[in-house]
């Protein structure tokens, strides 16, 4: 199986919303054993000036793999998802992300390059709060780096 | 409580903390995070792709490290960029039933730079597993009052 090298450059357009809820903004946050009350109770938040539960700094990675999944799914693309090991991640926020916001990402393959038999893909999750009106609000850009072991790797 | 800016200096210790984690803890962070990939759950498929057996998501080693950091701004909102490159596998160990750990993750932070004009600091995270950094370059930007 080869990575088609062509997949440098592509984008997917943003494509379901994706709510954030209370619950799961606690339930992201015991998963990472997060203990800090703006995560889960409503007026430690407030308490703090947020509208709302805040989540934690890596909760954005749900909604960039949800958008990465657009890729990795891709017949075209020839990832083998079984082989596939993250190789570096970065959040960067523009604002904190709230329960009750409402996400689209963009997906922006930046780098794809052959490594062994196999290949090291770079994407860029662009994520916008959707706001009343037709507007959005940038939110969080993720970058993600993840290595698609070649057989033997 | 949270630490202003005009009292840190580069180098100080933010502190520590041990992560303790069990096969059931990736299987939560699987279904959180909503990443399945079995190399996290499943013994005979993780080492059917040639690893040495079922490995943490690096997600969730990024995800539980940065606690350290949102605890100690004292608003997880102040972490406004946090990245990190995955260097090693955590292997985390069956003792399900047992109640022991399945792997033990040290985390200890130290201020590394400051930004007096957009008052930040650069929190560096040293992320240990079994006597390897696991994470490398981890580096949480913390915005301060």
């Amino acid at each position: 199986m080869t990575i088609n090298p062509d997949l440098q450059g592509r984008s997917y357009p943003a494509a379901e919303v994706y709510d954030v809820g209370r619950e799961k903004i606690r339930e992201f946050a015991r998963a990472v054993k997060a203990t800090h009350p703006a995560h889960f109770d409503v007026d430690a938040a407030q308490g703090l000036g947020h509208p709302d539960l805040v989540a934690p700094p890596t909760f954005a990675i749900i909604i960039a793999q949800r958008a990465d999944a657009q890729l990795i799914e891709d017949p075209e693309a020839g990832i083998d998802f079984s082989r596939v090991v993250h190789a570096d991640q970065r959040f960067t926020h523009h604002r904190p992300i709230f329960a009750g916001d409402r996400l689209v990402a963009e997906l922006h393959v930046d780098g794809v390059r052959a490594m062994g038999g196999g290949a090291m893909i770079t994407t860029r999750s662009e994520i916008f709060a959707l706001t009343d009106g037709d507007g959005r609000e940038p939110v969080s850009t993720t970058k993600s780096s993840i290595l698609v072991r070649g057989e033997g790797q | 409580m949270s630490p202003t800016f005009e009292e840190l200096s580069v180098g100080q210790d933010i502190g520590s903390r041990s992560i303790e984690v069990t096969r059931q803890d990736l299987v939560k962070y699987a279904g959180a995070s909503g990443d399945f990939n079995p190399i996290h759950w499943n013994e005979a498929f993780a080492t059917g792709v040639e690893l040495p057996g079922v490995i943490a998501h690096g997600m969730f080693t990024m995800g539980a490290a940065v606690q350290l950091v949102s605890d100690w701004a004292g608003d997880p909102a102040a972490v406004v960029d946090y990245q990190t490159r995955f260097t090693k596998p955590v292997l985390v160990t069956d003792t399900t039933g047992t109640g022991d750990a399945g792997a033990v993750i040290d985390v200890s932070g130290a201020v590394g730079a400051l930004d007096a004009d957009a008052r930040t600091a650069r929190v560096d995270l040293t992320v240990v597993f079994d006597g390897q950094k696991v994470l490398v370059k981890a580096q949480a930007l913390v915005r301060l009052a």
